[in-house]
């Protein structure tokens, strides 16, 4: 028996983790990985949830997370190639002007 | 008292946790990656103790095999090398981290606080493919539809947004300044 806490505690930290890579870090593709981790740790409380309250439409919401994070995986890495295609960086500090 | 079902959560957890963390600390982009795999991983043990089989097989199917496996090869296509440190994220990771800290101590001893003691049993639900399938087609059967639309406008768009420039005065073609 575990208690639901400890989920939420585990779920907290890993978004915690997800936001402060988004916050740090410089690289394109390592800041879309760190929104991936917080979509993970939020499924997690998702599916505690579930098993705390018997209530199996949790873990539906699971799978349409998952796959809107999949559409949004296909989306992103696609704009991150056409952006690498035309500035040649993958550092979000030089990808500063809307304007080619 | 430590029961069987504590330590695989403990166990589970730690190894989640220490992805994530070293997701963070490395500098390459792959090393990230292979982390986030391994949290991927990990949480699909911690579905697996709460009974959710179908959404830990969904997990390693679809995060860690179909996602992860986009991002290493956009990572190798594009020879991502080492991240270079600027002035803005010096200034991030002096305010962030600190900040971060305090802020998951805060929500950890809030829900440790007032979380009382239920618990969450071992397989408390069934979560086989047998029973979240009639659910899936009956009562969310008109979101099920709308993601299969999704996906195939998804698939549209990264098909338009990776695909070369075109030379001859197409849409996608390069500006030259």
């Amino acid at each position: 028996m575990v208690p639901l806490s400890y989920y939420l505690v585990l779920s907290g930290i890993l978004f915690a983790c997800g936001v402060l890579g988004f916050l740090i870090k410089r690289n394109i593709i390592t800041i879309f990985m760190s929104i991936e981790l917080m979509l993970n740790g939020v499924n997690l409380s998702f599916v505690a949830f579930a098993a705390h309250w018997h209530a199996l439409a949790g873990q539906v919401f699971v799978f349409f997370v998952m796959v809107v994070a999949a559409a949004e995986a296909a989306v992103g890495l696609a704009i991150i190639i056409s952006v690498y295609r035309t500035r040649e960086t993958l550092n979000v500090d030089q990808v500063n002007l809307l304007k080619l | 008292m430590l029961s069987i079902h504590l330590i695989l959560f403990l166990a589970f957890g730690a190894i989640a946790v220490a992805g994530a963390v070293n997701l963070l600390v490395q500098t390459h982009p792959i090393n990230s990656a292979l982390s986030l795999i391994a949290v991927m991983a990990a949480l699909a043990g911690e579905y697996l103790l709460l009974g959710a089989e179908f959404v830990a097989a969904v997990q390693v199917i679809v995060y860690a095999g179909a996602i992860m496996v986009l991002f290493v090869f956009v990572i190798m296509l594009l020879n991502a090398g080492v991240e270079e440190r600027t002035k803005g994220s010096r200034v991030a990771i002096l305010l962030g981290i600190p900040g971060m800290l305090v802020g998951s101590l805060l929500v950890a001893w809030v829900v440790l606080k007032y979380s009382g003691t239920q618990s969450v049993p071992v397989g408390a639900l069934p979560g086989a493919p047998r029973t979240i399938g009639p659910l899936l087609f009956h009562e969310f059967l008109l979101p099920f539809e709308i993601t299969s639309i999704l996906i195939l406008i998804a698939i549209m768009g990264a098909v338009v947004l990776a695909s070369k420039p075109t030379t001859a005065g197409g849409p996608a073609k390069k500006v030259h300044d």
